[in-house]
């Protein structure tokens, strides 16, 4: 499914990521961890394809295509979906539109026939009810003075919309409470399948409570310095990212 | 200089010989033309050194000498089909068009209306109510310290006037269709507006600028409203004149206690349009709203010029006027707001925001608040922009395409404007307007 190798990226002349490597196979579950400033929320942007980074070196295959050449746009409609970790809100613009569009936008990419009003009716309440999202959310502008835990449940709404094949969850349980995580999870659960990976990128061990992940990763100074199974996510919230950090600052010394 | 000069003479000339040619037809409007016609002589063509004209260059409209259209010569007739396009089908409406500035029955429409309701063109008025007409026409829109107003004034010929007696309703919307048809010469158009609201009355007007072709004319229109007390009157201004027009526009808007006026004003058109638009609370309690939309591209240049006097206590005024600029077009938004001494209670709220969608458009804008009582609320803030990258990446993140995105944004922020309208045909004929714009 996607294949990160030695992949280098900045903002504004910083170098964020310092080569990551990383391959998810279908239908797998990752895990991202990593304290505040690690990259993990980089990692997330630049493989949603934000114009802002800038990938100085290695390569990202995504079903076997170059996905650094690939427009934003153009990676949500081949399947990559980023759950932001802070939503944007866009006055004027209402929920439904938004999704109405993106879906078809990403139907004519892949040759298939645009919804109609009616079709597209029904799917959206439909995917409405797996978030548990109020339909009153519909008809506002994106995300514009929607609660904390709503920005998020809408995410997860849009992505339940449109169905991607790699969905990439930047944080989406920072600030929810354990009712509102536990529905977000649950979402996310209903809409995985054996086609389908899940990057979920999180500070915390709780979220992977109810996603259970695969495989975890720990982000440190940009780099993956450990991965293992989901029992490593309970031995970092055990001992601390301290851990993990002076275990590599200890490798860094002694190299 | 004696350029403008010439300029000048040129436009008395064209008024002597129109008055040559009144054989006889003169009634009390004609005194008024001449009083006008003294005041243009004195006064001075505007340029940059005049605060009020200091971003607005009229040099490209001085350069022709537009010819006065002449009133005694009969408009070609035109098929119903070709201002199809121009029309709001599917709303019941009263329609009064104008070719050129010449009122064309042929084409017009007016609805059965209320008793002693009057809508019809200006210069049936004149001779058929000639009292109610003497007693507002030209008393709003001062001529003696505007030129384009003495113009205006001098040249009196047609445009509209609506008169509602008191406790009156027009039910359906005027529309009030201005079109442009100017194969031939370079014209004078100019047409002249008054809207008298009684007491307790209530009428919705759209006035309506566009022409069939790209051509080279410029409008310099004079409206003027009256609001009486408790009179509710919405005003739509839908500018859409040519490319290569000229637009010059003056609104007065006098409201009485309790009254409420409502203006949109939406424009697209034009090589330069200027609008001078002032209204005042001449008692208590008034409303007005004033909200507007600009969009602009090429070399375009749009200005508002408008003023609010809250000359008493318990008023409330709004004003937002949105621009979306494009290429080298500019904008000027100055916008004062007024509150005298006397005027307590005042709420005043001043808004314009503007997005730039080129390096090379430019806005000048100037939200100006001038108070002197000391219980009122009032506020005012202007934003120039570019269309937000945040929103734009979180579009595109969705699998939306930058054209798309983009047009989306653009919408977004036109949204508010053309919501607050209240008839929908004219929402979607705007909608239809702003597709064609952005989907390209």
């Amino acid at each position: 499914m996607l294949e990160i190798k030695n992949l280098h990226a900045n903002i504004e002349g910083k170098e964020i990521l310092k080569g990551i490597n990383l391959k998810i196979n279908k239908g797998e579950v990752h895990a991202i961890m990593g304290p505040n400033g690690s990259g993990k929320s980089t990692l997330a942007q630049v493989l949603a394809g934000r114009e802002e980074y800038e990938v100085t070196e290695g390569e990202v295959l995504y079903q076997g295509q170059n996905l650094l050449e690939m427009k934003p746009e153009d990676r949500a409609r081949a399947g990559i979906f980023l759950a932001f970790q802070y939503p944007v809100e866009i006055p004027g613009v209402s929920n439904t539109n938004l999704l109405k569009t993106a879906l078809n936008e990403i139907r004519k990419y892949r040759g298939e026939e645009e919804l109609d009003a009616m079709e597209f009716l029904s799917l959206i309440k439909k995917r409405m009810q797996l978030v548990e999202l109020d339909k009153t959310l519909l008809s506002r502008s994106v995300n514009e003075g929607f609660s904390g835990g709503e920005k998020k449940r809408n995410e997860i709404f849009q992505m339940a919309v449109l169905e991607p094949k790699l969905a990439i969850l930047d944080e989406t349980d920072s600030g929810l409470d354990i009712d509102a995580l536990r529905i977000v999870a649950n979402g996310v659960n209903k809409l995985k399948n054996s086609e389908s990976s899940t990057i979920v990128v999180t500070h915390y061990q709780r979220l992977l409570n109810y996603i259970i992940p695969d495989f975890v990763h720990v982000l440190y100074k940009g780099k993956i310095i450990k991965s293992g199974g989901k029992e490593l996510a309970l031995e970092l919230e055990d001992k601390g990212y301290d851990w993990v950090k002076d275990h590599i600052d200890e490798v860094v010394e002694q190299g | 200089m004696d350029k403008i000069l010439d300029l000048k003479n040129w436009y008395i000339q064209k008024f002597e010989h129109l008055e040559r040619n009144l054989n006889g037809d003169s009634n009390t409007i004609h005194s008024l033309r001449r009083d006008a016609i003294s005041y243009f002589s004195d006064l001075k063509f505007p340029s940059l050194k005049d605060e009020d004209w200091k971003y607005t260059n009229i040099d490209p409209l001085l350069k022709y000498n537009f010819k006065p259209v002449d009133p005694k010569k009969k408009i070609a007739p035109i098929q119903p089909e070709k201002i199809q396009k121009f029309l709001f089908d599917k709303m019941e409406h009263s329609l009064l068009v104008f070719i050129n500035g010449h009122y064309s029955e042929e084409l017009s429409n007016i609805q059965d209306l209320p008793k002693d309701v009057i809508v019809s063109n200006i210069a049936s008025a004149i001779s058929n109510h000639s009292s109610i007409v003497k007693k507002h026409f030209g008393q709003y829109a001062d001529y003696k310290n505007h030129i384009f107003t003495a113009l205006s004034t001098a040249f009196i010929k047609d445009g509209v006037f609506v008169y509602i007696p008191d406790g009156k309703i027009i039910e359906h919307p005027i529309h009030v269709l201005f079109l442009s048809d100017c194969k031939e010469e370079k014209l004078l158009i100019q047409p002249r507006n008054l809207f008298v609201a009684g007491k307790n009355s209530q009428a919705t007007i759209i006035e309506h600028y566009t022409s069939f072709e790209d051509c080279t004319y410029f409008t310099n229109t004079v409206t003027e409203v009256v609001a009486d007390e408790n009179a509710i009157v919405d005003h739509i201004k839908l500018q859409e004149e040519s490319k290569n027009a000229f637009h010059i526009a003056r609104m007065e808007v006098d409201q009485e206690r309790n009254s409420n006026f409502t203006s949109h004003l939406i424009s697209t058109g034009g090589d330069i349009s200027r609008n001078d638009f002032n209204t005042r609370f001449n008692n208590e309690g008034g409303e007005c709203i004033l909200n507007g939309l600009f969009l602009t591209t090429g070399t375009q240049l749009f200005d508002i010029h408008s003023m609010i006097d809250h000359a008493k206590p318990h008023c409330n005024s709004h004003e937002h006027y949105k621009g979306i600029l494009d290429d080298k077009s500019r904008g000027v938004f100055n916008g004062k707001v007024m509150v005298r001494k006397d005027a307590q209670k005042t709420n005043a709220f001043q808004e314009n925001n503007n997005i730039i969608l080129s390096d090379s458009a430019l806005i000048n804008t100037k939200p100006q608040l001038e108070i002197f009582a000391d219980d009122v609320k009032c506020s005012h803030g202007a934003t120039i922009g570019q269309l937000d990258s945040e929103a734009m990446f979180y579009l595109k993140s969705r699998g939306i395409g930058e054209e798309t995105a983009r047009t989306i944004l653009i919408r977004a922020f036109a949204s508010d404007v053309i919501k607050s309208i209240k008839i929908n045909e004219v929402r979607n004929y705007l909608e239809e307007i702003l597709n064609k714009r952005f989907n390209s």
